[in-house]
C-alpha cells in the first residue's frame, strides 16, 4: 500500500464536533472531577493527621488500594454497582465521581508534603498564641501550605485529564469517544482519531507549559 | 460468593497473568526508550536535547488510550495491522517510556559533577563512564520514581480490554455480563490488581535496596517532598 491516503474534506467536516465534544465534556468533566478531587483530598489529607492511630491506619489503605488499582475497573465498578444500591447516576456523573475520588488520594499526598514543609516554628507559635486547633489551621498553616502546592496540584490536574478519555468504555460522548463514532460510521478511523490526538496536544502541552511558569513563580 | 470466586478462579488468573505480561513487556519497552531518550536531554548536542524534547512532549502529552485506539483502529489503514496484544504493549511502552525519560534525564543529571571529572581524569570513554559510574548511582535514583511509572502501567493495562485483549478487567466485564453480579466481579478483580501491584512494589524495594547496597549507601526517606511531587507525573501517577 503505498500513499497516505487522508481526507481533508472529511477532516474539515468531523472537526466541529471534536471541538465541540473536547470543550463540552473533556474539559468540563477534567475541571468538576479535579475540583471534587482537591475538596476530598483535603479530607483525606487532614484524616492522616488524625490523632487516632486506627483512622490513620484506615485511611492509608484506603488510598492505597484507591490509587494502585485502574480507574477504568473502578469507573466500572461505580458504574455497575450504584444503580444495584438503588443509585442511579448518568454516565457523566459516575465519570466525576470516579476520576475525583481517585485523584483525591494524589491530591492529598499534595497537601501533605506542603503541610509538611510548613516550618515546625509555625506550629510552636500557634500553640504559643494559644489558637485553636481550628485557628492554627485555617490561620496559621493551611494559608502557608496551600500556595506552595498550585504547581503540583496543576500536575495533577493534566494527569486527570488524560485519564478522561477511559469515559469513552460507558459512552460519555467526550473527544475520543467522538472521534471513535465518527470513525465507526465511515470506517475511516485515520482521520478522526488523529484529529483527536492533535487537539489532545493543543490542551495538554500548554497546560504543561503554565504549570511549569506557576512552578518557578511559586516555587522553592 | 466463594464458590462463585473459585469458579471464576481459572479466568482470574488467567487474565491476572496476562495483566502481568502486558506490564512486563511495556515496562521493557518503557525502559529502553527511557534510556535512549533520558540521556539524548543530557547530551551536549542541542539537536540530540530537541528531539528527546519533542519526544517527551508528545508522547506525554497524550493520552495512553488515544494512543492505543490510534495504533488499533487508525494504524491499519496505513496498511500495518498490529496484534491487539502488539498494539497494547506500544502505546503503554511509548507512553511510559516518555515519563521515564525525565526520570532518567533528572537521574543522570543529579549525579554529581565531580563523578563526571573524576571520569576524564581517568581518561575512560563516554560508554566507560556511563556503565561504571554514572548509571549506577543515577540507577539508585531512578527506582522509586520507576517504582511509580510501573504501578502506574499496570493500572494502564487494563486500558487493554478495550482493544479487545481478555485481561483481569475484561474478565471481571465477562463475568459481570454473565452473573450480573457487578459488585462481586469488580470488586474481586480490584483486589487483584492491588496485591499485583503490592508485588511489584515489593519487588521494586528489594531492588532500591540491592541498589543502593552496591553504592555502599542506605536508601532515602520514601515519603516525597513537595519539590519532588512537582515533577509531571503519569496519569494516575505516583504512589507516596
Amino acid at each position: 500500500m503505498s500513499g497516505i491516503s487522508w481526507d481533508w474534506h472529511y477532516t474539515g467536516q468531523i472537526l466541529p464536533d471534536l471541538i465541540i465534544a473536547l470543550f463540552q465534556y473533556t474539559i468540563v468533566v477534567t475541571v468538576l472531577a479535579f475540583v471534587l478531587a482537591l475538596v476530598v483530598g483535603m479530607v483525606f489529607a487532614l484524616l492522616m493527621r488524625a490523632p487516632n492511630v486506627v483512622v490513620r491506619q484506615v485511611v492509608r489503605w484506603i488510598m492505597e488500594f484507591i490509587r494502585s488499582t485502574p480507574p477504568l475497573v473502578q469507573l466500572f465498578f461505580v458504574f455497575y454497582v450504584l444503580p444495584q444500591l438503588g443509585l442511579t447516576l448518568d454516565a457523566v456523573t459516575c465519570g466525576v465521581l470516579t476520576l475525583g475520588i481517585h485523584y483525591a488520594t494524589y491530591t492529598s499526598e499534595v497537601y501533605r508534603a506542603g503541610i509538611e514543609d510548613v516550618p515546625r516554628g509555625q506550629w510552636e507559635a500557634a500553640t504559643a498564641l494559644s489558637l485553636s486547633t481550628r485557628r492554627t489551621w485555617t490561620s496559621v498553616i493551611l494559608p502557608q501550605a496551600i500556595p506552595k502546592v498550585i504547581p503540583a496540584q496543576g500536575n495533577n490536574l493534566i494527569s486527570l485529564l488524560k485519564d478522561v478519555p477511559i469515559l469513552v468504555s460507558i459512552a460519555v460522548p467526550e473527544l475520543l469517544f467522538q472521534a471513535f463514532s465518527a470513525g465507526n460510521k465511515t470506517l475511516s478511523y485515520l482521520e478522526p482519531l488523529t484529529v483527536a490526538g492533535v487537539l489532545f496536544l493543543a490542551v495538554s502541552i500548554p497546560a504543561s507549559i503554565l504549570v511549569r511558569r506557576l512552578e518557578r513563580r511559586f516555587g522553592h | 460468593m466463594f464458590s462463585e470466586i473459585s469458579e471464576r478462579m481459572p479466568q482470574l488468573l488467567s487474565g491476572s497473568w496476562i495483566t502481568v505480561q502486558l506490564t512486563v513487556y511495556s515496562a521493557a519497552v518503557g525502559i529502553v526508550i527511557a534510556l535512549i531518550f533520558g540521556l539524548m536531554g543530557t547530551s551536549s548536542h542541542a539537536w540530540a536535547r530537541t528531539v528527546s524534547r519533542v519526544y517527551v512532549e508528545i508522547f506525554r502529552g497524550l493520552a495512553v488510550l488515544i494512543i492505543m485506539y490510534w495504533f488499533f483502529y487508525s494504524l491499519p489503514l496505513l496498511g500495518f495491522r498490529l496484534e491487539p496484544m502488539v498494539a497494547g504493549v506500544a502505546a503503554l511502552g511509548l507512553n511510559a517510556g516518555a515519563y521515564g525519560a525525565e526520570v532518567v534525564r533528572g537521574a543522570v543529571l543529579a549525579v554529581p559533577k565531580a563523578q563526571y571529572e573524576a571520569t576524564i581524569a581517568l581518561n575512560f570513554s563516554t560508554a566507560q563512564r556511563l556503565r561504571r559510574v554514572i548509571i549506577p548511582q543515577a540507577w539508585a535514583a531512578m527506582i522509586p520514581p520507576l517504582t511509580n511509572l510501573l504501578i502506574q502501567l499496570l493500572k494502564g493495562t487494563a486500558l487493554v480490554s478495550l482493544i479487545t485483549i481478555v485481561d483481569l478487567s475484561k474478565v471481571a466485564d465477562n463475568w459481570r455480563g454473565n452473573s450480573g453480579n457487578s459488585a462481586l466481579s469488580y470488586g474481586t478483580s480490584l483486589v487483584f490488581y492491588f496485591v499485583i501491584a503490592q508485588v511489584f512494589v515489593l519487588l521494586m524495594r528489594w531492588l532500591e535496596r540491592r541498589a543502593n547496597r552496591k553504592l555502599g549507601r542506605t536508601a532515602a526517606p520514601r515519603r516525597p517532598r513537595l519539590d519532588a511531587l512537582t515533577q509531571p507525573r503519569m496519569p494516575g501517577g505516583g504512589i507516596g
